[in-house]
């Protein structure tokens, strides 16, 4: 690991101004991923600007039919939320299941989003519900938020404050771990909207995606059996030790039909 | 506290309140931090090193890279046992110098040492090190290895071929398959691992110029181990100016019995530079440095009369070495692997041939089991294979042909006499915790659920503690596996034990306690176990091989039969009555027939500082030193039994039951001996599910982290119901057996058994290990469109 120097701002708008001064600076959230990328010389900050004393960052609030919850708020937190389980239980749930109780205790919403894995679970969700992310300059729409693997629409400072939920009218999450790392080998999210289904993909491609075709399906009719005789093609899909894209595509299909079980 | 008890782990306050002291933790003043450069390139050619940016880099003291090594003179590390061709010549034994000069031969190998005043100077300085490479091509499979034109891992070793070695009666096993009514026939993989001890390696080199001593600190399961090899092979060091410790150690699992570079390279820098020298692996170095497991492909033929008698055994097996030969890997394909394959069975005729070879691999050497789990694997498939081939119950067909408990001793066709054991008490026991005979219910109530439920048996035998020496010997250790022990019983009755035997996990420190205190009548915490210290300890073999209580705990023994022997002489001097006459128990010696007696703590006081003592005739003191060499290996045994659901949809397994039962021989500490058997199922459940070691066809480590090293975690297993059947060894005196590796050892075969049994109404004949969700859906979507 590079040495770093370590900044502590007490606001947004003194981390955005401290993180803009810096040589190679970067937001240091729960560390559940940025300090792993240190260890292994991937990632090479010259200054970390932590997150932790910023408490405008903080907060899960319900306002009409949308939900925000603030980027510093850890993964656990959002798991055990009476706010969020109930206008949105299925991301209460999602948030329960990622990593192991030490990752949900430090890992934070924003700092998932803005790592952008692509077996990560938070992106489905987001993209699954059309929330928005709350930027220190603007709102991104999660349809264009993420661009890539470990790649978004994030531009070099930019700090996450929060990401805005429209609640839907139901929603589940279905994800099959992948063995070792835990992590979505596929991830599926699924939401009714008033403005009609939407089904997200995590963990099966570079980045999370929209399934179309099972949207459509699912749009003629609301059940398991729309799904009969939909085959979903493996091109495209993440082909690695982990999985070949045949099973991703298969496991797609699968974890559609138990997100729908679930509903 | 005696023999039998669940005593709490003596050593556990220490663990659980952070106060052990691992290698890592101790430092020294002056002190340097070491960092080893490391291959990137599975093969290739080292055309020019240059350190020129390194030396340069802050904080930087040395660069040592394997010329510098081989100019002073450093040897190879040794391997500890000489295998023999079928053709009666040697194997091939290539060098295996601590730093390489010449050629890499796989990822990790070892290029240089850059050695600073801190750990990230080192690093960082490492990092600079431009090292020339010239790419060679690469072999990393047993199959690519054995393939016409293979690349070569090393010019001596033509065919890649270390060995190639038989055991067993050729032609009566082939006369058995002619006689067979049926032949059942089985190829399978048993999968590389790696051994993921939760401390990694580490180790400290010092050297004080005063005396010209050396010490070495290191992660090791068998310290004087270490000092005999390091200082008679590499370094030519005399042993009274090498002093080598190995504190407490977080887990081992054999991958910390061997003699590796690093701690040939720490201890020569230090002497170099005579400052402190600290080396700790990460554990991404972990994965490409510390040796791997099992990794053999192997063809298994059984031969079998009508009614299911087997008639004969035929084995092929190959088995990957690595790149270079570690210190015991030699005889884990052979003397710990074919020697095996009679199982608990009475198979007249066995005819087992290994060839080992060279890969760009990490070297494999043992790992919880050594050669066992790969026996078992192979015999207990096969025997379930059998079953179904032949239309017999697979428990009764196992019934059959075990040996039965009045045929013991038992010489099998593969070179080992069975001492004692009672296959069908263990087998009954698993049997009816399992609830055996009621599973075709939880079957249909699984199907009910969409799940397909399976039930799957192993019935296992392994072999512990290596011996006797003489045996070994002959068949090509080049060393006796011998134990040592010495009680030292202090002048007001408080006892130090120290013993060759290595604790790092397994609770000696509690369970050789029990055994004094059970002996001598003194308090279990009067008892001190002293053990990782080649200075204080005469001698020892370490621990591995689950023989540390069946050789290390008898050495304790009969020390401990010593002491009482002496005690009395000295009894009988204070009560003035015969040595004959004095009788010991509780603490207390005693004057046959009479109430007089002296306690042990008396006798200890006088013994040292006497005011009337038969000097003339006895030594003072209350000391004694045993040595013990095993007559036989020791052979646990039992009858693991597993549960599985699978997901159809996902091919998920879902392990939902694990029954076993065990002879270990007799029990000191049911507690530490339960918690044995779950770590050795744990293992042994994520080598049948979860973990693999995968290279790609280039050579590069591909499962080179735990984001997809698939370690089994508490999650991934149900509760555990463990029970005993007791038959004792009958030449220890402690009639104890081992119990380190059964888990290991019994289940994987139970685990994929299991899993077949799920899937056989499907038509689904085979499975390899791990049985991960892919190859599960793999194999019901196959084994659905072949109809
Ligand atoms: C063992 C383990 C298991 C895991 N399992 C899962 C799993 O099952 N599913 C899953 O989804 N994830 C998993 N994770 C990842 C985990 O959820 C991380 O916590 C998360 O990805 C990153 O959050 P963090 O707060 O730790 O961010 P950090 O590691 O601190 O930062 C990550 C990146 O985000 C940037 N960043 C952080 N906050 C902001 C912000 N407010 N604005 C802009 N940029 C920001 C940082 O600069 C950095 O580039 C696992 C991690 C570990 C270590």
């Amino acid at each position: 690991m590079q040495d770093f120097a370590l900044h502590r701002p007490t606001s947004a708008a003194a981390a955005v101004e401290t993180c803009r001064g810096c040589d190679e600076g970067r937001y240091l959230a729960g560390g559940q991923s940025l300090i792993p990328m240190m260890k292994l010389d991937l990632a090479l900050p010259s200054d970390l600007v932590s997150l932790a004393g910023i408490a405008e960052l903080s907060g899960i609030r319900r306002e009409g039919e949308t939900l925000t919850i603030g980027a510093a708020e850890t993964h656990a937190a959002v798991a055990e939320s009476a706010e969020v389980a109930g206008a949105i239980p299925a991301l209460a749930g999602l948030a329960a299941r990622i990593g192991d109780a030490q990752v949900r205790n430090r890992g934070t919403l924003g700092g998932s989003i803005a790592h952008a894995d692509p077996a990560a679970d938070y992106p489905a969700a987001l993209l699954a519900l059309g929330a928005a992310i709350v930027t220190d300059r603007r709102e991104i729409e999660a349809e264009s938020f993420f661009a890539g693997p470990y790649e978004t629409a994030l531009e070099a400072g930019e700090l996450i404050r929060a990401a805005r939920f429209p609640i839907p009218e139901a929603a589940a999450y279905a994800k099959f771990p992948q063995p070792a790392s835990k992590f979505a080998l596929v991830g599926v999210f699924l939401a009714r909207t008033a403005e009609g289904v939407r089904v997200a993909v995590t963990g099966a491609a570079t980045t999370v995606f929209r399934a179309d075709a099972i949207e459509q399906a699912l749009e003629r009719s609301f059940e398991a059996s729309a799904l009969d005789g939909l085959e979903i093609p493996p091109d495209g899909l993440t082909d690695n030790l982990d999985a070949s894209a045949e099973y991703r595509a298969h496991l797609i299909g699968a974890m559609t039909r138990r997100a729908l079980t679930a509903i | 506290m005696a023999i039998g008890q669940s005593v709490k782990r003596k050593e556990d306050a220490r663990f659980l309140t952070g106060r052990g002291v691992y290698t890592d933790d101790i430092n020294r003043p002056g002190q340097l931090h070491a960092v080893i450069v490391r291959s990137p390139l599975p093969h290739a050619r080292i055309a020019g090193i240059d350190a020129g940016e390194t030396l340069a880099a802050e904080g930087v003291v040395a660069v040592f890279t394997g010329a510098d090594m081989a100019a002073d003179g450093v040897g190879s590390l040794p391997c500890g046992w000489l295998i023999h061709n079928k053709d009666g010549s040697e194997m091939v034994e290539p060098p295996h110098p601590p730093l390489v000069a010449e050629r890499v031969r796989h990822v990790g190998d070892q290029v240089a040492v850059v050695i600073a005043e801190t750990r990230a100077q080192a690093k960082r300085a490492a990092q600079l090190l431009d090292v020339d490479y010239e790419d060679l091509d690469a072999v990393v499979s047993c199959a690519d290895a054995t393939e016409d034109g293979a690349p070569l891992v090393w010019d001596e070793a033509p065919g890649n071929t270390c060995y190639d070695w038989e055991l067993g009666d050729r032609e009566a096993t082939d006369a058995a398959f002619e006689r067979a009514a049926q032949v059942v026939e089985l190829d399978l993989v048993n999968n590389r691992l790696v051994p993921n001890a939760m401390e990694p390696r580490a180790a400290i080199g010092e050297y004080d110029p005063a005396g010209g001593n050396y010490t070495l600190t290191t992660t090791s399961q068998a310290p004087h181990v270490v000092r005999l090899l390091m200082g008679a092979f590499v370094l030519n060091l005399p042993e009274h100016k090498l002093r080598v410790v190995a504190p407490d150690v977080g887990g081992g699992f054999g991958s910390k019995i061997f003699h590796y570079a690093e701690e040939a390279i720490v201890t020569w820098a230090a002497g170099k530079l005579a400052r402190p020298v600290k080396w700790t692996a990460e554990r991404s170095e972990s994965f490409v440095s510390d040796a791997h497991g099992r990794d053999h492909v192997s063809h298994a033929e059984l031969a079998v009369d009508e009614q299911g008698q087997f008639l004969g055994l035929r084995v092929r097996t190959v088995a990957n070495m690595g790149a270079y030969l570690s210190t015991f890997a030699t005889s884990i394909p052979t003397y710990l692997y074919a020697t095996l394959l009679a199982g608990c069975y009475r198979t007249p005729a066995i005819y087992c041939e290994v060839r080992s070879v060279f890969t760009n691999t990490v070297p494999v050497d043992a790992y919880r089991g050594a050669g066992r789990p790969e026996a078992a694997y192979l015999l207990e498939r096969l025997v379930d294979k059998a079953a179904r081939q032949l239309g017999i119950d697979r428990i009764e067909l196992r019934r059959r042909n075990f040996i039965p408990k009045d045929a013991f001793p038992y010489a099998t066709p593969v070179a080992l006499e069975y001492d004692t054991g009672d296959y069908e008490a263990t087998l009954d026991l698993a049997l009816s915790q399992a609830d055996w005979d009621g599973f075709e219910s939880r079957r249909e109530e699984a199907a009910a659920r969409g799940k397909l439920r399976g039930i799957g048996a192993s019935t296992y035998v392994e072999a512990c503690g290596i011996a006797p020496s003489a045996v070994a010997g002959a068949l090509g250790a080049r060393a006796g596996l011998y134990e040592s022990a010495v009680v030292r019983v202090h002048p007001t009755g408080s006892v130090s034990v120290l013993t060759g035997s290595h604790s790092h996990g397994q609770g000696h420190e509690t369970t050789f306690a029990q055994i004094v205190a059970d002996r001598l009548g003194v308090d279990i915490d009067a008892v001190e176990v002293v053990h990782g210290d080649t200075e204080i300890i005469p001698f020892g073999m370490g621990t591995y091989g689950s023989r540390s209580l069946a050789v290390g705990g008898s050495a304790l023994f009969k020390a401990l039969d010593k002491v009482v022997a002496k005690g009395k002489k000295i009894a009988a001097h204070m009560l003035e009555a015969a040595a004959d006459d004095i009788e010991f128990a509780d603490g207390q010696f005693k004057v046959a027939g009479t109430e007089s007696s002296v306690a042990l703590d008396e006798v200890a006081f006088a013994a040292y500082v006497p005011h009337d003592y038969p000097i003339e005739e006895l030594e003072p003191g209350l000391e004694e030193t045993a040595f013990y060499d095993p007559a036989n290996f020791t052979f646990p045994a039992g009858c693991h039994i597993c549960e599985v659901e699978i997901d159809p949809e996902t091919g998920a397994v879902e392990l939902v039951g694990v029954t076993v039962a065990d002879d270990v021989g007799r029990v000191i500490n049911p507690m530490i001996v339960e918690g044995q058997i779950h770590g050795g199922l744990a293992q042994g459940i994520g080598q049948a599910l979860l973990e693999n070691c995968v290279y790609d066809e280039n050579g590069q480590l591909l499962t080179s982290s735990f984001m997809n090293y698939a370690m089994p975690r508490a999650a991934d297993l149900p509760s555990f119901d463990v029970g005993h059947h007791v038959t004792p060894c009958t030449h220890n005196p402690l009639g104890v057996k081992g119990v380190g590796e059964v888990g290991s050892i019994g289940v994987p075969p139970a685990v994929i058994n299991a899993v077949l049994d799920a899937l056989a109404p499907l038509g689904v004949g085979d499975i390899e290990m791990p049985a991960t969700p892919e190859r599960v859906w793999r194999a019901i979507r196959d084994a659905r469109a072949a109809g």
